[in-house]
């Protein structure tokens, strides 16, 4: 814990992080990447279609000794249909037969469990109309829209639009990589997929806002202060978020796993491992929309905002002036940490724009620590640790 | 942990996390003794964990009525459909709306299960018309001789066993073979009209009645006067020979107008009818119900009519009791299959009998088709699904694993991670439990709230949703400290801003499950309840219990002072320079005096 605390700690100051924002173009293309495969995934392949969405039955047999071949050839048999057999974690049977109509079902099922050997009433049964899959799927489209709709008018409400408009990509890209995984793998897609994928919607938003709430917070008087671009801001947020975006997202697909565990294990699929399959691609999804593709997302679009650009303009200016007279100024600040700037050197949180370390290091009181505090206000603490200890009664007070 | 809270508990300025503690305890000792005296102990279980079957129906709309799919139809339709398996006799079985065009029908298993199904599955409208002509199905023009036994089961039905003998096996299979049993056009008609006829209640004129199964009264063929010509010619086209046919054929006589006639098949006998317009409709049928006549020793079906029905029934029962057979009959026709023809002698009102060769179940059929059958709506069932209580409990079991591993994985990082903090974390997970569970037994038999898979799953990963609260909380206060702070600013600074995330990323979390539970259907439904109630409660979870907790344990010595074991310990989280470390033991020694 000692190393995770320490990297939670040098991540949380700037110390080391990775460059989020610089490197965006390259998650942006990967993300591309993956969108472009799930969507041929899924014209080329398909989705593998659940029973509950064409109509059939699904009988589950307790324990039989009869083997898959032989209770295939049965069910196909007296079905008249194609049938899909699996052996199941206890010994049972799950035969699944498209196609076959509610009123027949009846006699299959009693002449199954003859051939079997097993109880007729031992047998469960689910029959499904052809509409009524499709119907789940309308509803869940529908819902899916409303929400999206909901979701970007608070997210606008609650942030800005264009996190709103960030977060709503983000969750686009959640969706097709999960669709798309499940077309290219072959997964089957039932009504309890369905559920997974609607629970991804609020759970991957759940990510994007805790960033998000740290970035408006990083970010509130960043127009005041002349240190840092929106940019390195927004990546300083990331990287002092990403200890807990990674113990919510571990936390989070715990459960799940062991859903997924049990689900696919014991029971040897069915409804849990459905929903928990879904869940887990999505919320492993999400987990990397929020902080490769949002986030970055944000920057871009703030960095086209003409405040943002000539703040840009400013940070820059000032930043070729000072450069060299802090770097020493702060070295006995670190130091006592064991994570002095030069620690911070090959890692330098920060954006596109080369910052040098002692910025790197100052930065960490600056835009995040006191939040209200004006990003100008914590810059004039910077230049010195002898500024540092005046200034510190009234930050406590504060 | 209790004595040192215990110490620092007096002063008055820090007696708001003692309230809050205090609150949420007496919410679970409430909640839980509620539980128990209420008797519900355990969550509702629904169908897919206990055993049962669960019926979905889809309303659809019929031609020519394009809007009769709203609230009222829907809620009259429900309340037939409950009527109707309850009176079969199947205790606790459910019928409720989902969305705006669905009903659910959960039976549990056990009594009837079977008949249920089939009683859900006939969504029937009822209507009263008088029989103009009929003919046997047979190319032959043989009188109807055929054994009721040997006749198809009709649609509603789909159980095979049509021979009922007077007095059979009861509760076992009334479905359509009760009526099968007797021919129906030589049913006989008694009307007691109890208001009229005192003494005729229990002597009702006998018409023809054919009280013997078989179907006595061969009818004529000859062409009765006031059909036209062209039914007529159609009747004898008519093919009532096949499910298919019949099936046809009552769809299209259910699609007519009430005010013409009809070709209609009988539902048991091979005889094929011409019905004039409809007489009385069903929904003016206020009550039937069997009734066993001891003077005769035989079953009738006693049916009373509201005002509009009353004299409906008495207009047509008036004009038929002085026609000739077989034109002094009238259909009862359910979803355009004629399911009895009892023959009319003089005209009846409000209150009228049925008798003639009926056993009990036969009777009790009758009963409820009369006074349930008039849905106002047609439905096709979109899911049916039984699960075997073995199956059941297999997946509650399952699910209860997977809900225990996950939480065990969980508490297992916490403590890892957090070491001491998990400890507050742990114990949040534990009251959000208790109280997710007191709520759901309480929710069964107030709103009729059952917990099935898709529910579980929402629960179990609900923990994953509010260990992240508590992540997001400590992280915060972690967060303060590396900033040089001690630990009870640090607690009181980072919950503000802990609290807007919380807040807002489980809005979004309540709005997505909202959203999914007044949108969905069926299973989805029930997923997204759980996750809207635990959302819910995570939230008074961290106000009410994780905030305070965290309050209290922040003046405790092992905590602030950063106990290696505590997941607070400044210089594991590399807080900020010596000087302060100073300054953070004095604070720690000033502690106790200032709580």
């Amino acid at each position: 814990m000692s190393r995770l605390g320490n990297i939670g700690a040098r991540l949380y100051r700037g110390d080391v992080g990775y460059d989020f924002i610089g490197h965006r173009k390259l998650w942006y293309g990967i993300s591309i990447l993956i969108t472009i495969t799930a969507i041929v995934g899924l014209v080329v392949r398909g989705l593998n279609m659940g029973i509950e969405f064409e109509g059939g039955a699904v009988l589950t047999t307790p324990k039989t000794s009869a083997t898959v071949t032989h209770t295939k050839e049965i069910a196909e048999q007296e079905s008249g249909h194609q049938a899909i057999v699996q052996k199941l974690g206890n010994g049972g049977m799950r035969i699944q037969i498209a196609g076959l109509d509610t009123a027949k079902s009846s006699e299959v099922k009693e002449s199954i469990a003859g051939d079997l050997k097993v109880e007729g009433n031992d047998i469960d049964t689910q029959l499904v109309g052809p509409s009524w899959g499709e119907q789940i799927a309308n509803k869940a489209w529908l819902g899916l829209g409303i929400f999206m709709v909901l979701v970007v008018i608070y997210l606008a409400i609650a942030f800005e639009w264009r996190m709103a408009l960030a977060a709503l990509i983000a969750l686009v890209h959640d969706i097709t990589i999960t669709v798309g995984i499940y077309s290219l793998v072959g997964f089957e897609v039932t009504p309890g997929t369905v559920i997974g994928l609607l629970t991804i919607l609020g759970y991957s938003l759940y990510d994007t806002v805790v960033v998000f709430d740290s970035l408006r917070e990083s970010s509130r008087n960043v127009t005041k202060q002349t240190r840092y671009t929106f940019s390195e801001i927004a990546n300083r947020s990331i990287n002092s978020t990403l200890v807990r975006s990674i113990n919510t997202t571990v936390v989070a697909l715990l459960p799940v796993a062991g859903l997924l565990f049990i689900g696919g294990g014991l029971l040897g699929g069915g409804m849990l491992n459905d929903i928990a399959l879904s869940l887990f691609v999505g919320l492993a999804a999400g987990a990397y929309s929020s902080i490769f593709i949002a986030t970055p997302l944000v920057a871009d679009f703030k960095e086209r905002e003409p405040q943002m650009k000539a703040l840009a303009r400013r940070v820059h200016a000032k930043r070729a002036k000072n450069e060299g007279r802090e770097a020493q100024d702060d070295f006995g600040d670190d130091g006592p940490d064991g994570t002095g700037p030069e620690d911070g050197v090959p890692g330098p949180g920060h954006g596109s724009v080369q910052v040098d370390p002692a910025t790197a290091a100052a930065g960490v009181v600056g835009p995040r620590g006191r939040n209200e505090a004006a990003g100008a206000r914590a810059q004039r603490r910077q230049p010195s640790s002898r500024n540092r200890s005046r200034n510190r009664p009234s930050g406590k007070r504060r | 942990m209790a004595a040192p809270k215990k110490g620092r508990r007096s002063p008055g300025a820090h007696a708001k996390p003692w309230r809050s503690l205090f609150l949420i305890l007496l919410a679970m000792v409430g909640l839980t003794g509620g539980m128990f005296l209420s008797g519900h102990s355990t969550p509702r279980l629904g169908i897919d964990l206990a055993g049962g079957t669960s019926i979905t129906l889809e309303a659809k709309n019929q031609p020519g009525k394009p809007n009769a799919i709203n609230q009222t139809n829907m809620n009259t339709a429900v309340g037939i459909i409950e009527r109707r398996v309850n009176g079969l006799g199947v205790s606790e079985a459910e019928v409720q709306t989902q969305g705006d065009r669905h009903i659910i029908a959960n039976i549990p298993r056990g009594t009837n299960e079977k008949q249920a199904r089939e009683q859900v599955g006939t969504t029937a409208k009822l209507a009263f018309r008088p029989v103009l002509t009929y003919a046997p199905t047979t190319k032959q023009p043989k009188p109807p001789q055929q054994q009721p036994s040997q006749s198809p089961s009709k649609s509603p039905s789909k159980s095979p066993q049509t021979g009922d003998k007077p007095g059979g096996t009861e509760g076992q299979q009334s479905g359509q073979d009760s009526q099968g049993g007797q021919s129906d056009q030589g049913r006989a008609v008694t009307d007691g009209l109890k208001a009229k006829a005192a003494p005729a209640d229990d002597k009702p004129t006998p018409k023809p009645d054919k009280s013997t199964p078989p179907p006595t009264t061969p009818p004529q063929q000859q062409q009765p006067p006031g059909v036209p010509p062209e039914l007529a010619k159609k009747l004898q086209k008519l093919d009532c020979n096949s499910k298919q046919a019949k099936a046809k054929v009552s769809e299209r006589a259910s699609a007519a107008k009430s005010s013409e006639p009809v070709l209609a098949c009988d539902a048991k006998e091979k005889v094929k009818y011409v019905l004039g317009p409809v007489g009385v409709e069903g929904k003016n049928v206020t009550d039937a119900k069997a009734q066993f006549d001891q003077q005769r020793g035989q079953w009738i079906v006693t049916m009373s009519f509201d005002s509009k029905g009353s004299d409906d029934f008495g207009d047509t029962t008036g004009k038929l009791a002085k026609k000739q057979q077989p034109q002094n009959q009238f259909a009862i026709a359910l979803d355009g299959e004629v399911v009895s023809a009892p023959s009319v002698s003089q005209r009846l009102s409000s209150n009228a009998e049925i008798s003639g060769s009926f056993t009990q179940e036969s009777a009790q059929e009758l009963g409820n088709i009369l006074s349930y059958g008039a849905l106002p709506l047609t439905f096709e069932e979109s899911d049916v699904t039984t699960v075997t209580p073995a199956l059941g409990s297999d997946q509650l079991q399952a699910g209860l694993i997977a809900g225990a591993i996950g939480l065990a994985l969980v508490v297992v990082y916490l403590v890892a991670y957090y070491r001491g903090l998990s400890f507050i974390a742990i114990l949040s997970l534990l009251v959000s439990a208790v109280l997710t569970y007191t709520i759901m037994s309480l929710l069964g038999p107030a709103i009729g709230f059952a917990l099935n898979l898709p529910a579980v799953c929402g629960a179990i990963v609900a923990i994953g949703i509010t260990a992240d609260s508590f992540i997001v909380y400590f992280e915060r206060i972690r967060d303060e400290i590396r900033e040089g702070r001690t630990l009870r600013p640090a607690v009181e600074r980072g919950w503000p801003r802990a609290r807007r995330t919380i807040l807002v990323s489980d809005f979004v979390s309540f709005l997505a499950a909202a959203v999914l539970f007044i949108v969905t259907v069926g299973k989805v439904q029930g997923f997204a309840f759980t996750l809207g109630l635990t959302t819910l409660l995570d939230i008074v979870v961290v106000f009410f219990f994780t905030k305070p907790l965290m309050t209290l344990l922040a003046r405790t010595r092992f905590f602030s002072s950063g106990h290696p074991w505590s997941g607070l310990d400044p210089r594991r989280l590399g807080a900020k320079p010596p000087l302060r470390r100073g300054r953070r033991a004095s604070a720690v020694r000033t502690d106790p005096k200032e709580a």
